[in-house]
């Protein structure tokens, strides 16, 4: 009797559990799973004649063939590698001041300074720099009236351009991970390095680096993957030059309607991610759960 | 007289409207332990990192081994610290937290893993190098960071609370064991706390520290049976205290009335007029005892009083009393003997003291506790 009542109550323990699970599973299934299930089919197979496909890796095999396509993709493994890099090192001394150096109201206030240029979407925020940046635009303009030009300078479509709006737009997700590991940090670790004898470098290398890792970790993954997969901002800041690799799955899908090239393109680039980051938490040391829960 | 390790001169220091350190001087003799006691917020915590030079005074000069420490950061002063909560830090082991200071002193590897080994035995953890830091007692954890910094062999070690965190069993034999450590070094050691029970165990000397200022600096003893201030009579040790007005004053020994009419006598080493408010302090363990009235001391007067309860603590018992005429209630210690130990509330008991053994203070209007 007690056994079947306990049995029972399991039972609705499961169910409730499955119930609460289910809007998650439903979008885990339907909108990720399901569509790369059709995806990956879609990449591996090939058109021998109208409405006839054969199990090919053709694919594949253009993107290795052509030169333009795999330059891209390592150009945009390497943009957003440096993309990444440049984020962190902007982001520490942010993340460093308002959690060591700034108290109370000062405190909140450089926090929703990080935050507010993310109430603007990121196509206006993005225009935002066009209208800065290009050959009319408000910056050229001001060095031709300081003399530092001759003629007004075009801004935009240069690399650099395009590593500022994606360190940009990165920023707060390299801020906030950073801030909530520098957070944890107890001033008086930093405060016992400096008594015996540390520099301010050496403290950095072996307290509040060793300790900020996994925030470090985590806001890099997020970041590179943003950027990786960022598609307006290198489009609009680096125009037809920008050669990112979202551009070429883009083409393939919509301009060509060559869905089976872009589907194989897809998921060289998800490899790809999964390969950088998988390299770089080798790299650091760090344990994939440890870093997503800081993140 | 040993040259001073720590010599500090008129040193003062404010926050904003906040006078944390009052043109404080005092001097540290080489090899001794000395303790600053004073409440929390009484500016002991500032002074000790003025000290380490985390904080830079508004006027006055620190010399530690009598070099002026004027501009020199706190990696550069001969001074080390032992934090609140020790601070090793958790992303290095035991033999690294031990070996920072000499790495960052570019000592060869070699001669850091000898000293490292050296003093992890001095404190009785040899062989704990490898040791990952959150695999240690807090004892241990206590002598790591003790041994991190007197590896570097500083003229002066910083204590800044470092027994707080610790729960009441272990605090009590580390107090012993920082004692043993001391002597055994003999490095010169400054220890702040708010505990006056480890300031009087550990210390040679002890500076009882109030709003910014030391109200007086002496040995355990002298701070406990000779205190020079109200504020010392009431903060070392438990002290029965009754306000009251000069009655008589005769040979040093003052008499005073409470408001209730309770007449006390106490020494004094300066003259009160008629009539002048005062603060007596007497100690529980100064009182006698005694159910039938002759036991008592001839010489002393003699009092009565009602038990309103009993303070069980083994050899800290105490009774709570109430003078039956004056109803003023006072604190008593039970003899460890265990004599008296089936005293009951609502028994009536004499009691007297030596009036030499209590101390009376003119109230000034300043000393407002």
């Amino acid at each position: 009797m007690a056994t079947e009542q306990a049995a029972a109550g399991r039972m609705q323990a499961r169910l409730l559990l499955m119930l609460l699970m289910a809007p998650a599973l439903l979008w885990l299934i339907g909108l990720i799973v399901l569509p790369h299930v059709e995806l990956a089919m879609l990449s591996l197979r090939a058109r021998v004649s109208p409405r006839v496909y054969e199990l090919s890796l053709k694919q594949y095999r253009t993107f290795v063939d052509e030169p333009l396509y795999w330059h891209t993709f390592v150009r945009t493994a390497v943009m957003s590698i440096i993309a990444t890099a440049c984020t962190l090192l902007l982001a520490f001394p942010i993340a460093w001041t308002i959690t060591k150096l700034a108290h109370g109201r000062a405190r909140s206030m450089l926090f929703v300074l990080c935050l507010i240029p993310f109430w603007v979407s990121e196509t206006v925020r993005t225009l935002g720099w066009m209208i800065l940046l290009r050959e009319s635009g408000v910056l050229p303009a001001m060095l031709v009236k300081l003399g530092l030009a001759a003629k007004p300078p075009e801004l935009l479509y240069h690399d650099a351009t395009i590593l500022i709006g994606l360190v940009y737009t990165s920023m707060l997700f390299m801020v906030v991970p950073l801030v909530s590991a520098l957070d944890t940090l107890d001033d008086s670790l930093i405060e016992a390095a400096y008594d015996l004898g540390g520099s301010g470098f050496s403290i950095l290398r072996q307290i509040v680096i060793p300790h900020a890792a996994p925030g470090i970790v985590a806001g890099c993954v997020v970041v590179f993957m943003l950027t990786l997969g960022n598609y307006l901002t290198p489009t609009l800041l680096g125009g037809k030059n920008s050669l990112w690799f979202t551009e070429q799955i883009y083409t393939q899908f919509i301009t060509r309607f060559n869905w089976e090239q872009g589907a194989a393109f897809g998921f060289l680039l998800l490899g790809l991610s999964t390969a950088i980051v998988w390299g770089g938490l080798k790299l650091s040391g760090q344990r994939f759960g440890d870093v997503m829960r800081r993140a | 007289m040993t040259p001073a390790d720590l010599s500090v001169d008129r040193v003062d220091k404010h926050y904003g409207a906040h006078h944390a350190v009052r043109e404080l001087s005092f001097e540290v003799a080489r090899g001794s332990f000395f303790s600053i006691l004073g409440p929390s917020g009484c500016g002991k915590t500032t002074l000790l990192r003025l000290i380490a030079g985390f904080m830079v005074a508004d006027s006055g000069s620190i010399l530690i081994g009598g070099q002026s420490m004027a501009r020199v950061p706190p990696n550069r002063r001969p001074v080390n610290m032992v934090f609140q909560h020790l601070a090793l830090f958790p992303m290095m082991s035991v033999g690294e937290n031990i070996g920072y200071g000499l790495a960052r002193r570019g000592t060869p590897r070699a001669e850091i893993e000898r000293r490292v080994g050296e003093m992890l035995e001095r404190v009785g953890l040899a062989g704990s190098q490898a040791k990952r830091v959150d695999q240690l007692s807090g004892g241990q954890k206590q002598r790591v960071a003790i041994a991190r910094s007197l590896v570097l062999e500083p003229t002066l070690l910083l204590l800044d609370e470092p027994l707080g965190a610790l729960d009441l069993k272990l605090r009590e034999h580390m107090k012993i064991e920082l004692k043993q450590l001391q002597a055994a070094f003999g490095t010169t050691f400054v220890y702040i706390t708010h505990d006056q029970s480890e300031a009087l165990v550990l210390s040679d000397q002890v500076a009882v520290m109030n709003a910014g200022r030391f109200e007086q600096v002496g040995t355990p003893q002298t701070l406990y049976y000779t205190p020079q201030t109200p504020f010392v009579a009431g903060f070392v040790g438990a002290n029965n205290r009754f306000s009251g007005k000069a009655t008589s004053m005769l040979d040093s020994v003052v008499t005073i009335a409470t408001p209730q009419g309770l007449a006390l006598h106490a020494r004094s080493a300066h003259a009160f007029k008629i009539g002048q408010a005062c603060e007596l302090f007497l100690r529980p363990e100064a009182i006698a005892l005694a159910r039938v009235e002759r036991d008592l001391p001839a010489s002393y007067p003699r009092y009565r009083g009602i038990v309103q309860g009993v303070l069980f603590d083994g050899a800290n018992s105490a009774v709570l009393l109430r003078e039956s005429r004056s109803g003023c209630e006072l604190r008593v210690a039970l003899p460890q003997t265990g004599q008296l130990a089936d005293l009951h509330a609502g028994e009536e008991i004499g009691f007297s003291f030596d009036p030499a053994s209590a101390v009376c203070f003119a109230t000034s209007p300043s000393d407002g506790h």
